[in-house]
């Protein structure tokens, strides 16, 4: 009786977005009074940071500081379009379509400015403090919060701008199926360190080593975050979480959540993370989507990782002790 | 059985409120207080997401009916912030990413206060025990652990200094 180490691999091709019937996102921007731009969205954040990523995108391409953004998700009745959060396609749709809103609103506040400064709009540019100056000639600059200020009250001007970003619809072509369904493709592998007790079929995860290439990680610690945090959710599919553990028979189902396992917090493996950057041409500086495919990798990895420590072949999760101990028995008997 | 007045020290204050017969905490503070840090995730002391803490210790407020607590103090994730600064538990979270969808937090958080004030010096298995109790679906619970290791060792240093 003994506990075997295993490692095991597996890897994830995962689609960005999806385009039955077309997949449009939309985003409107536009600066208050004191040179606030507000992001007005209809999507969701229920945690994967679209509003963190919306506003770095927003900032990044007014020239503004992150301070001066603020993202409004408020209400997907009156606000502009979203198809929703899901086919981990909220970074690259929404990030592309703040980009367009706040391009123009750029265009806006760099015209505004011109006519403040009495220069040509063109001879401007951002500083990344809040200010917009003449390039080359420092004292010749205006504050966002004085420039918005003389747009509502002597120009009579809004600074905003419209976005959208539209994966139009492909239908596949009939003859041979071919068709275009995603935007660009992430890739990940992970690896996993298992340890297997022959005696009683508990499968431990030690350790996880996971390497994305997610085009451009816009915000690194979510980036991580959204790793390490799906990966916990593929051990907990892997070894846990399941409603039917004798489907068909409902014997042993969990009723409510006491009786629903998953993983707390001291059966957590160590996590190594790396990102390796491709930027994709058609994400918003870069970014691809990561969502949904932090949990796939895991799954399989592990279950290499178990046949690399006792021989055992697992097809159905979650890898549960009798799963584990009835194949050692097959094996024994074979 | 008639609704009666429950009078509870919230965050330090004395609040009077009106309570149906077997009401809980939880429902008292969401919708009679306005106090909705605390969460209602499951309802049968599975999630943690509704603790709080009452006289110091955290109690799930879903499973205690409000009467039986009457006269008591109750601690909840709106009293931490003391003055509206973040303290050393909340700074930690958000310094150390512990939170993202945001549910269980507030759970987390009053669990980590109790621990603290307990024990200035948890063990890293200390904080996992305590934790235990809470359920998190989307950090995988490292962040959380770390945050709070993480607020004790400045906690520790902010009473030094
Ligand atoms: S709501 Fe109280 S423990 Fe889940
Ligand atoms: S942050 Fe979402 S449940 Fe913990």
């Amino acid at each position: 009786m003994a506990k075997l180490r295993g490692r095991g691999y597996a890897s994830v091709n995962y689609p960005t977005g999806m385009n039955l019937g077309g997949d449009p996102s939309q985003a409107l921007i536009h600066a208050t009074t004191t040179g606030t731009f507000v992001i007005s969205l209809s999507s969701v954040d229920l945690g994967q940071g679209i509003k963190t990523i919306a506003a770095q995108c927003a900032a990044e391409t007014l020239g503004l500081p992150i301070e001066n953004v603020l993202v409004d998700t408020a209400d997907t009745d009156t606000g502009p379009h979203c198809m929703g959060t899901f086919a981990s396609r909220g970074t690259h749709r929404v990030g592309n379509a703040v980009i367009m809103a706040a391009a123009e609103a750029r265009g806006v506040m760099l015209e505004v400015a011109a006519e403040e400064l009495e220069v040509d709009a063109a001879d401007l540019e951002t500083d990344g403090t809040g200010f917009i100056r003449l390039k080359g000639a420092q004292e010749k600059a205006i504050h966002i919060t004085d420039l918005a200020l003389a747009a509502h009250f002597k120009h009579g001007r809004t600074i905003s701008g419209r976005g959208i970003y539209l994966k139009e619809p492909s239908a596949p072509v009939p003859e041979t199926g071919e068709m275009d369904p995603d935007s660009c493709q992430a890739h990940a592998c992970t690896a996993a360190v298992v340890e297997v007790d022959d005696e009683t079929g508990v499968v431990e995860v030690l350790e996880l080593y996971n390497a994305y290439e997610i085009g451009r990680a816009l915000n690194p610690a979510m980036a991580t975050q959204q790793v390490e945090g799906g990966a916990w959710m593929g051990v907990s599919h892997a070894l846990f979480e399941t409603t039917e553990p004798y489907y068909p028979s409902r014997d042993h189902g969990p009723h409510d959540f006491a009786g629903y396992l998953m993983p707390g917090p001291a059966d957590i493996p160590v996590q190594h993370s790396l990102f390796l950057e491709r930027p994709a041409g058609n994400g918003p500086y870069g970014a691809k989507g990561i969502g949904e495919m932090t949990a796939n990798a895991p799954i399989p990895a592990i279950a290499n990782a178990i046949f690399d420590a006792c021989g055992v072949r697992l097809e159905s999760m979650p890898f549960t002790p009798e799963r584990v101990l009835r194949g050692l028995d097959a094996l024994r008997d074979t | 059985m008639p609704s009666q007045i429950v009078s509870l020290v919230v965050n330090g204050e004395r609040r009077e409120f009106i309570a149906a017969p077997g009401v809980t905490l939880l429902a008292s503070l969401r919708e009679s207080l306005g106090l909705t840090a605390a969460k209602r995730g499951c309802a049968q002391g599975a999630c943690g997401t509704c603790t709080v803490l009452v006289d110091g210790r955290p109690e799930v407020a879903c499973l205690v009916a409000v009467e039986t607590v009457a006269g008591r103090s109750v601690r909840t994730l709106e009293g931490v912030a003391a003055g509206g600064e973040l303290d050393e538990v909340q700074n930690a979270f958000v310094d150390c990413f512990a939170t993202q969808c945001g549910f269980c937090t507030a759970g987390m958080i009053m669990v980590a206060e109790a621990l603290l004030d307990r024990d200035p010096d948890p063990s890293e298995a200390d904080v996992v025990e305590a934790i235990s109790g809470n359920v998190c679906r989307c950090t995988g619970y490292r962040p959380i652990v770390i945050a709070i290791l993480e607020a004790a060792r400045r906690r520790r240093g902010a009473v030094s200094r």
